[in-house]
């Protein structure tokens, strides 16, 4: 029998496992950790992933029950939750502060879908010019400043980055570049 | 790194048993702890076969896009068409498990992907097109990407509800991927006369494969409320394609859609000849070496 304050503990434990793409964040930052429950003797954990593709799932799962073992959880089931499709809206103020600090900038609000995915097109021009060789900007609905000095004056280099949550950006301020999470 | 950063992959490689270090080795399921029962009234061997549809236009695609991989132009375009083809792969991999699951004589991701033979295989034969240039890569992303969503946006709220799921979470993925590819087919057709008319060229080969997607499907009609009727999706796909082309300065191509084999095509398991060349070389290595562990 796992008992309220058990239960408690396991929630403590499981919430502190950091995400291992964006580790100075926790799956409960991020919003990954969907529930931690007992079925009987048994501790049930729900995770959801990110992206469809996102390789991070298993290795968070298996990070669960790995700390859960070391804190006595011994009959763990780490389950995945589909839907609702996570959102970066589901990221917590803590994880967003923690996100900034480390120069990665935060989503803004994801947008709205209901009925037919609106096109979302830019023209391009304004002070970079032409470059033929540059990526397409995809439109932002707001600007993203930048984490390190907070300059609103950034551009983003690529619509992609080295995780399938991020985009790369560059400030035109500091000249930095830095990572976007995107808002999905 | 601090210990705790590191744990998280250090923990794996302690391990004896199928749990290794490396990405991609011992996956689990990817619909491991999700109610895997098919609804009540549901035709489960058109669920199977449906799933496995999809599924197999996102795995070919994917491998398609991966062939491009360190043949970019650009390390940003390299990783986007990464990123691309890591979306579709995961949501082949729910989808492949899932016809596994409606199927129920045990068969699991990976005996779907690797063995099984060409004209076991249900993709559309515009997955499997070889793109000859960046500007068929960009067409064929948007027509694939603006259709795959128009199609997933009413799964979404398909009676099968792990399709419902995997369609509703992966069409937040399409939506970025296709204004991705929007916005290289408006730059490429909008841009110098040269990339126009490679643009225009590019479209014109891949306009012939469109039809398919559009053609009635004996298996969704056997679902009526868990599959779409492709033929509803024209409208909305056509709205997207012609506010591109628009901007892109390029007309909506003119030609005949790729003939059929005897009236069967990509979803009767027909395929066309370089399928067998992307199959082999997807499939190889787990054939080789079946159930190998590394």
């Amino acid at each position: 029998m796992v008992t309220a304050a058990g239960l408690a503990a396991a929630r403590a434990v499981a919430a502190a496992v950091p995400d291992p793409e964006l580790p100075m964040v926790t799956v409960a930052d991020l919003g990954i950790l969907r529930d931690v429950a007992t079925e009987g003797e048994r501790l049930v954990v729900t995770i959801t992933p990110t992206y469809s593709g996102c390789p991070a799932l298993r290795e968070i799962a298996h990070d669960l029950r790995r700390r859960l073992a070391a804190s006595g959880f011994d009959e763990v089931d780490v389950r995945t939750a589909l839907a609702p499709a996570w959102s970066s809206d589901w990221i917590t103020a803590d994880g967003r502060r923690k996100l900034s600090a480390a120069g990665i900038a935060p989503p803004h609000a994801a947008p709205a879908r209901s009925g037919p995915v609106p096109l979302t097109l830019t023209t391009r021009g304004g002070s970079g010019g032409i470059r033929v060789s540059s990526p397409p900007e995809l439109a932002e609905r707001e600007p993203v400043a930048c984490p390190r000095c907070g300059s609103a004056d950034t551009t983003r280099t690529a619509a992609f980055g080295a995780t399938a949550c991020k985009a790369l950006f560059r400030c035109e301020s500091c000249r930095e570049p830095f990572e976007h999470v995107k808002a999905i | 790194m601090t210990e705790d950063e590191f744990a998280a992959y250090q923990s794996l490689s302690e391990e004896t048993e199928d749990h290794r270090w490396a990405f991609g080795t011992g996956f689990t399921d990817p619909l491991e702890g999700i109610d895997a029962s098919v609804p009540d009234g549901v035709d489960a061997a058109a669920l199977t076969a449906y799933c496995l549809a999809l599924g197999d236009d996102a795995l070919i695609y994917s491998h398609r896009l991966q062939q491009w991989m360190t043949r970019m132009p650009e390390l940003e375009e390299e990783t986007a068409l990464a990123n691309i083809a890591l979306d579709l792969l995961g949501q082949a991999r729910m989808l492949l498990a899932r016809a596994g699951q409606a199927e129920g004589r045990g068969r699991r991701e990976d005996d779907l992907a690797f063995f099984r033979d060409e004209h076991e295989f249900r993709s559309v034969r515009l997955a499997e097109h070889t793109d000859a240039d960046f500007a068929q890569l960009a067409g064929r992303l948007l027509v694939f990407s603006a259709w795959r969503l128009a199609l997933f946006g009413r799964l979404a709220a398909s009676a099968d509800p792990v399709l419902a799921a995997i369609a509703a979470k992966g069409a937040n993925e399409l939506a970025y991927h296709r204004d991705y590819a929007a916005q290289w087919v408006i730059r490429l057709g909008d841009g110098t006369p040269l990339s126009h008319d490679k643009m225009a060229a590019a479209l014109g080969v891949i306009w012939p494969l469109t039809d398919e997607l559009f053609r009635a499907d004996p298996v969704a009609a056997r679902l009526p409320g868990v599959a779409a009727d492709p033929a509803e999706l024209r409208a909305e796909v056509d709205a997207v394609l012609d506010a591109v082309l628009g901007a892109a300065t390029l007309d909506r191509p003119q030609g005949a859609p790729l003939a059929r084999v005897a009236g069967k095509a990509g979803r009767d398991g027909v395929h066309t000849e370089p399928f067998g060349y992307l199959l082999a070389e997807l499939q190889s290595v787990a054939r080789a070496h079946p159930d190998a562990t590394w």
